[in-house]
This record gives structure tokens, sequence and C-alpha cells, in this order.
């Protein structure tokens, strides 16, 4: 990427998370994110030309760039599915980017959105290789990968329950300023996240992302249009991205996983450093996957992230402002809309609009995005100039 | 138990590694290339990327790389047995595997020695570890 960024964010929406939707279909709530972006651009449909979409929507297997098109009764010139988790928010922003560059469309919406309704099984499809040689095991799910990663984290750096709690606090209290959050009014002190139930040891229940539903839409245009856009630009500075395995079993070491690639080179495309970053908008599933951020950010040495939290804070004012929305462990993770409200947030505090959890003087944000079992990573620096 | 514990989606690339076990038989594929070992099983060295693989008999022993003990687990049928331990191995061979692990929690340590130990779920025998035996 340039020195001069060629592409900038216009126009963001964001659902306010509801424990249980009813009577909504993930398209509809598409079309509702959808709509509230490019009213936030002050654009119309007819100037979106590219759509970014997840995998699988609705009962939706194949065909679903089509599928939402046609729903949102848009004819668009550049179209895919993001499928990389966590971290499609975050990956669709860069490629927006990308196909803007090669001059396959002009105007790109990128959309995640999650209906969730009480009795919905979270359980995924069957996939291969995983369902053949973990699930007969006992092991499914997200929470049994992340506890695994967990304990290899506290045996092979000694880190300890406190410091993985310290993570879960600050999103509980940075999500105190954002009356948008699931945990709105529902503080946690480091006692209550310790105390909360084991779920799949180490991991406490209030160390995991509370499902929700909602939905976000991105709107990704060149930074010459975005230049005579209703809001500040908020410009795409850099873009990394890192996929090494897909099941917990096949990871790297700890300190080969994909963040350790995907973060330094986002800083390096940007031109930038850690210690310039005004705002950490890092993905937040599980408590563990915050700590080994902050190590592969170099933030801190490998393993040290317990001393590092024990010694700063990380609220709007803080040291290092982190997740000041919330996180989604203060927020609610509406399914893959989840990794998209690090972009969102990012994109309030760079225009300066975030109210009473305003970073002062925010100029960059470092977003990171995660899929899997820290499988597929992605990171964005996203700018306030160009 | 209304739904039944899920086995293993057997393919026509695996099915050695499940005749093995079925036989009380450990059995990884070699690279014949590289001469790497290789889980889970693939048509395909994800070293070298050679595609001829031999299958050997190989220790079903190496360390235990990372636990969980699940309280609350992933699937319905699986609630019913909790609290139960997985993990994750690392083969004396080179390859790591996620499997159930047959150690009582309090003697659990990072980096200890296992080996295969073969269970019966339901109909199938799934490749389980427990504690190595101490051997003189
Ligand atoms: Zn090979």
């Amino acid at each position: 990427m340039a020195t001069q960024a060629q592409s900038a964010i216009i126009g963001i929406s964001e659902l306010k998370p509801v424990r249980y939707s009813t009577g909504q279909t993930t398209l509809s709530l598409i079309a509702e994110s959808v709509r509230l972006a490019i009213q936030d651009a002050g654009i119309s449909k007819d100037d979106v030309d590219g759509l970014l979409v997840g995998p699988q929507v609705g009962e939706t297997p194949q065909h679903v760039p089509a599928t939402v098109s046609e729903y949102l009764g848009i004819d668009p010139t550049m179209s895919n599915t993001v499928d990389l988790g966590g971290a499609s928010g975050a990956g669709m922003i860069w490629r927006a980017s990308a196909a803007i560059q090669a001059g396959m469309c002009d105007t790109v919406v990128c959309v995640l959105a999650n209906k969730h309704e009480k009795g919905d099984s979270l359980r995924s499809p069957n996939r291969n290789p995983i369902r053949e040689f973990d699930v007969p095991f006992g092991a499914s799910g997200a929470n049994t990968s992340y506890a695994l990663l967990k304990r290899q984290h506290m045996e092979e750096y000694g880190s300890t329950q406190e410091d993985f709690a310290t993570i879960a606090y600050w999103a509980r209290k940075n999500a105190q300023l954002n009356p948008n959050a699931i945990f709105y009014n529902k503080p946690a002190e480091v006692e209550d996240i310790l105390a909360s139930p084991m779920i799949t040891d180490p991991l406490h229940l209030l160390e995991i992302v509370m499902p929700v539903a909602g939905g976000a839409a991105v709107v990704v245009t060149s930074a010459d249009k975005a230049a005579t856009g209703k809001h500040k630009p908020v410009y795409l500075k850099g873009a990394g991205e890192k996929i090494t395995h897909r099941a917990v079993s096949q990871a790297p070491a700890l300190e080969s996983l994909p963040f350790y690639s995907s973060i330094p080179r986002a800083l390096e495309q940007a031109e930038t450093n850690v210690e310039d970053i005004a705002l950490f908008s890092l993905y937040d599933c599980y408590t563990s996957v915050v700590a080994t951020t902050l190590e592969s950010a170099g933030l801190c040495k490998p393993g040290k992230f317990g001393e590092f939290v024990r010694n700063h804070t990380f609220g709007h004012n803080g040291d290092y402002p982190l997740n000041t929305h919330g996180g989604q462990l203060g927020f609610g993770q509406a399914d893959l809309a989840g990794g998209m409200s690090h972009v969102i947030e990012a994109v309030h505090q760079l225009r300066g609009e975030a109210g009473n959890r305003q970073v002062p003087n925010a100029r960059k944000a470092l977003v990171t995005g995660n899929g899997a079992t820290l499988s597929e990573t992605t990171a964005l620096v996203l700018g306030g100039e160009r | 138990m209304n739904i039944s514990l899920p086995g293993p989606t057997i393919t026509p690339i695996s099915e050695p590694f499940w005749e093995g076990i079925k036989a009380g038989e450990f059995r990884l594929q070699q690279c014949e290339q590289c001469e790497r070992s290789i889980f889970y099983p693939r048509a395909h060295c994800p070293h070298c990327f050679h595609n001829s693989l031999t299958w050997k008999r190989a220790s079903g022993k190496g360390k235990l790389k990372t636990w969980s003990v699940i309280h609350r687990a992933g699937h319905p049928a699986w609630q019913e047995l909790t609290p139960y331990v997985v993990g994750v191995v690392a083969l004396e061979e080179g390859p790591s595997l996620l499997t159930h692990v047959l150690i009582e929690e309090d003697e659990i340590a990072y980096n200890m020695n296992v080996e295969l130990n073969i269970r019966h779920i339901g109909p199938h025998p799934l490749p389980f570890f427990k504690k190595q035996e101490e051997t003189i």
C-alpha cells in the first residue's frame, strides 16, 4: 500500500445487539444494516456497485452474494463472500479496497448480520477433518479449542487466571460507557469473573462472549470520492492477513500463531509502529485472544501480557485505549458481525464522534479480526489522515 | 441416551488409520520423499507436497501439550459424561493430535508422557490416551 491511502470508510452502521431476535431473518438484518450504513454515508443504494458478505447467510449455503444482491435490489460489478470467521469483517475492508483499486467497482458495502432466536442451535454444520478427528473424542465447539490454547499459554509462560480475568474486567468496564452494549449497566470485577462457572477449564463463563443477534455494515470507497463525503473519511492505511491452520491440534507453536505475522505486516504497510496507535480495537471472542494479540503486536514480550495488563490502564483515557466500545466481551457477539464491531468503533473514534468515551487525539487505530481458533487473522491500521 | 455419541466420519483416505485402530495398532503416514510423519491422514504430504505416503506402525507415545476439563460439552451426547478431559498430544513421530485423555485432573501435568489406550465409544474403537506406564 502506498504512503497515501487509496481508499476510505465513508459510512457505518451497527444494530443494537439483542440477546434474542424475533420476527427477523438474517437477510432482513443485512438489509437494515446496509440501509443505515448508506444513510450514514449520505449515498443511495444505486451508488453501491460492490458487495462483500459473510458465508452461509441464513439457510443459503451457496450463491450468497447473488441472494443478498437480489434481496437488496442492487446489481454489483464485484461481489464475494469473505469466509474468515471472526476475521471476516476486517478481511472485507482491505478486499473492498483492493477491488476498488483493481477498477472492478467504486463503492463497496461490507455487511455481516446474524439472527439469533431462542432455541437456535449454536452448533455449526459438520466439517471434516475436525468432524472426523476432534468431535468423536468429546471436543466440539470453540469453547474447547480456546480452552486448550489458554491452558498452553498458562503452562508455557506461567500466566495466571487473574491475568486473563483482568482483560474481561476492562471489557465490562468500557461497556459501561456504551448504552448499546449487551452488558451496559452490568460491570464485573475480577473476582466476579473468577467466580463465574468453569465452562471448559481453564475458561470461565465471563471470559467467553455472549451470543446475540445483530448486524453491521461498512461502506468503503476510493479516497478521492471519500473526500466529498458526508463524514470525515477514515482511511485504510495498512492491512495484514495470515492463516496458519484450522483445527487447534494443528496450530503452530504459540509464538508462531498468525497474529505474529499479520499485525506487523499491517503496521509496516501503514508505515507506523505500535506506539503510535491511539486505539486498540482488538478481536476478543475470549480473554486469551486479547492476551496473545497484545503479545503479537509487540506491546509486551511473548507470555508477558499479565504484567502488561496489571501495569497499564485500558479505558478511553487510559495508557492504551482498548476496545472502548466494550469489545465483544462487553458488547455481545452477533456471530460474524461481532468482528465488525471492532471496525465500527475505530471509525467512531477516528471521526471524533465517540462522545463520552472519545479517545483524545485519536489519529490511528489498530483493528484485528480472528477466526476459528486463532487460525485466520486480519489486522488493519485505520487513520483519520490520508 | 437419546442422542448417540458421534463416531468418526471415515473417508477412503483415512480408512487405513481406523482399520489399524480396530486391530489395536496406531498407524501414521510417512512421506516417501521428506520422511516426515503426518497426521491427520492425507493424500499429499503437507510439508513437501509429495503424493506418495506409506502407512507405518507408530509408537503411540507422546507428550501432553495442553488439555481442558470439559464441564459444558459442545455436543449434547457428551454432556452426560462431563466432567472429562480432552487434550492435544505431540506424538513422538512429530505430528499432534487431539484426543480424549484418561487421566484424573489432579494427576495431569504439562508435557507429561502419555500413550495410546484404545477405548470403545459405542461401536467405535477410538485412540484415547492415558498416562505412560513406567518402563525400566
Ligand atoms: Zn514430504
